[in-house]
């Protein structure tokens, strides 16, 4: 029985239960449940200030939450319970702005968090560093600096930098919205190919096909809630809430 | 009037005592002041309790009272409390004194001056707080900080020249003794320049040179 108790939980990779987060007196979080198994692609949708960055950053610590629980592997995370460092370690995230660290090289923004939180071996991160980087066609700039590349490299260079803590859970904050269109696309095969080798996956995008493709299932998100949630198909032949219908809307002309 | 070579060359040993001394004075005083500012700048930069409170009065007390009467009070004031300090002692005292306040502003300026994205982006793989100022935050203070640090090195460097009032002979009291002296006040003012220069041209070219490549490394122009 205990056997099979811990097997149910490492399929739940992450549990949140009850999440509330307020800044100052407004609330942007407002009871959020939301359970996520290992392997899966979830995508988040929601109008501007919905509160979709917010939820992901309390996800990783980067915001602190003011109520509720969230699970790791069936862990709490936080205080009493994994550290933010630890957690943070098995939790990757990629963001709008990619963030590179401008004073290092493509192979030092990749090695940075491996060497230096991991304390794993040179030889070994190396390795994986150039693999990773040869994966998204990019290990020849491994020399350049992040002002050398374009937009597009340097988000594949961010997500590489992410994959090499080997982390169990991915977050993406819309990370094709600042790129020019003609780049969207490099960066969003690379999430294909993710999703297809098995990667657990929480996305925040406004790339509705790219959500149709490799969505597992579909959060809706309005004011702070989640008022939707449903199989990637289903929601975008058949929403069934309003406000779904609404922002479905906006992104067709006729 | 014609220019006195032989005065010259008579003192150029004295000179080049003086020189050596406010040379020893600049580099002891701007060093001290560096690291003064760094732990200033660092506790304003993580607000550690109560101790930034210290120091933003230490900071607001070195900049806004003269040199000369920092250096009044180590020298005469400070014997009367039952300590004894070498003239040499209280000059660089009083500089890392002086120069740790701007230094500070400096420091807390570049260290601010690093984005909150540049800071979650260093979070996000899971660097604790000593890796994040290390690796992340300070790398990219100072170079943002470069100029206004090298512009306080000169600035210290300048101001070696006040210690003369607490009987040191530096290149600055070696010239008002020269002076006082013999009244080859055209002769002596301009080794007196001449010494200056020698000093703080190599020093300004030094970090227009080191600020030149930090942005290199950073930015690319
Ligand atoms: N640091 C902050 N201080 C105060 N309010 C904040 C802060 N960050 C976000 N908010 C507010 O919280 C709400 C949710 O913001 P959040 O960035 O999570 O929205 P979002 O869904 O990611 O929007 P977008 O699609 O524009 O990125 C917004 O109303 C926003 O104004
Ligand atoms: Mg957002």
């Amino acid at each position: 029985m205990g056997i099979l108790a811990r097997g149910d939980d490492s399929v739940e990779i992450l549990k949140i239960k009850g999440l509330k987060k307020t800044y100052g007196g407004k609330t942007v979080i407002n009871g959020v449940d939301l359970t996520i198994s290992r392997g899966e692609v979830a995508v988040v949708l929601g109008p501007s200030g919905c509160g979709k960055t917010t939820l992901l950053k309390c996800v990783n610590g980067l915001e602190s939450h003011q109520g509720g629980v969230i699970l790791f592997n069936g862990q709490p995370l936080g205080e009493g319970g994994l550290k933010w460092t630890l957690a943070r370690q098995k939790i990757g995230m990629v963001f709008q702005s990619y963030d590179l660290f401008p004073h290092m090289t493509v192979l030092s923004n990749v090695m940075l968090g491996p060497l230096r939180a991991q304390k794993r071996a040179k030889d070994e991160v190396y390795a994986q560093a150039l693999e990773l980087l040869d994966r998204v066609g990019l290990s020849d700039r491994r020399d350049d600096y992040p002002r050398q590349l374009s937009g597009g490299q340097k988000q594949r260079i961010a997500i590489v930098r992410a994959l090499c803590m080997n982390p169990e859970l991915m977050l993406f904050d819309e990370v094709t919205a600042s790129l020019d269109p003609e780049m969207v696309r490099e960066v969003l095969d690379v999430m294909m190919g993710l999703a297809k080798r098995g990667m657990t996956m929480l996305i925040v995008t406004h790339e509705m096909e790219f959500a149709k493709a490799a969505a597992d299932r579909i959060i809706f998100m309005d004011e702070g809630v989640i008022a939707e949630e449903s199989e990637a198909g289903d929601f975008f032949k058949s929403p069934r809430t309003e406000r779904a219908k609404r922002f479905l809307n906006t992104f067709y002309f006729d | 009037m014609g220019f006195n070579w032989g005065f010259i060359v008579k003192f150029l040993p004295n000179y080049a005592a003086a020189v050596a001394l406010t040379v020893k004075l600049a580099v002891l005083g701007v060093s001290l002041s560096a690291v003064v500012g760094a732990v200033c700048g660092l506790v304003l930069y993580f607000k550690v309790k109560v101790v930034r409170t210290i120091v933003r009065g230490y900071i607001e007390l070195s900049r806004n009272t003269p040199l000369v009467i920092q250096l009044f009070f180590l020298y005469y004031g400070i014997p009367k409390l039952g300590l004894k300090l070498s003239g040499e002692a209280c000059a660089i005292i009083g500089l890392a004194f002086l120069g740790g306040g701007y230094m500070a502003e400096a420091f807390r300026g570049g260290l601010e001056s690093v984005s909150e994205a540049q800071l979650e982006s260093g979070l996000s793989v899971g660097l604790n707080a000593w890796q994040m100022t290390r690796f992340v935050i300070l790398p990219q203070a100072l170079s943002v900080a470069a100029p206004a640090l090298g512009a306080n090195c000169v600035f210290l460097i300048k101001e070696t020249s006040v210690v003369s009032v607490i009987a040191i002979q530096d290149v600055m009291s070696l010239t008002k003794e020269l002076i006082g002296m013999y009244y080859n006040t055209y002769e002596t003012l301009a080794i007196l320049v001449l010494c200056y220069s020698l000093i703080l041209i190599p020093v300004s070219l030094a970090f227009s040179l080191i600020e030149r490549r930090l942005r290199h490394a950073e930015f690319g122009d």
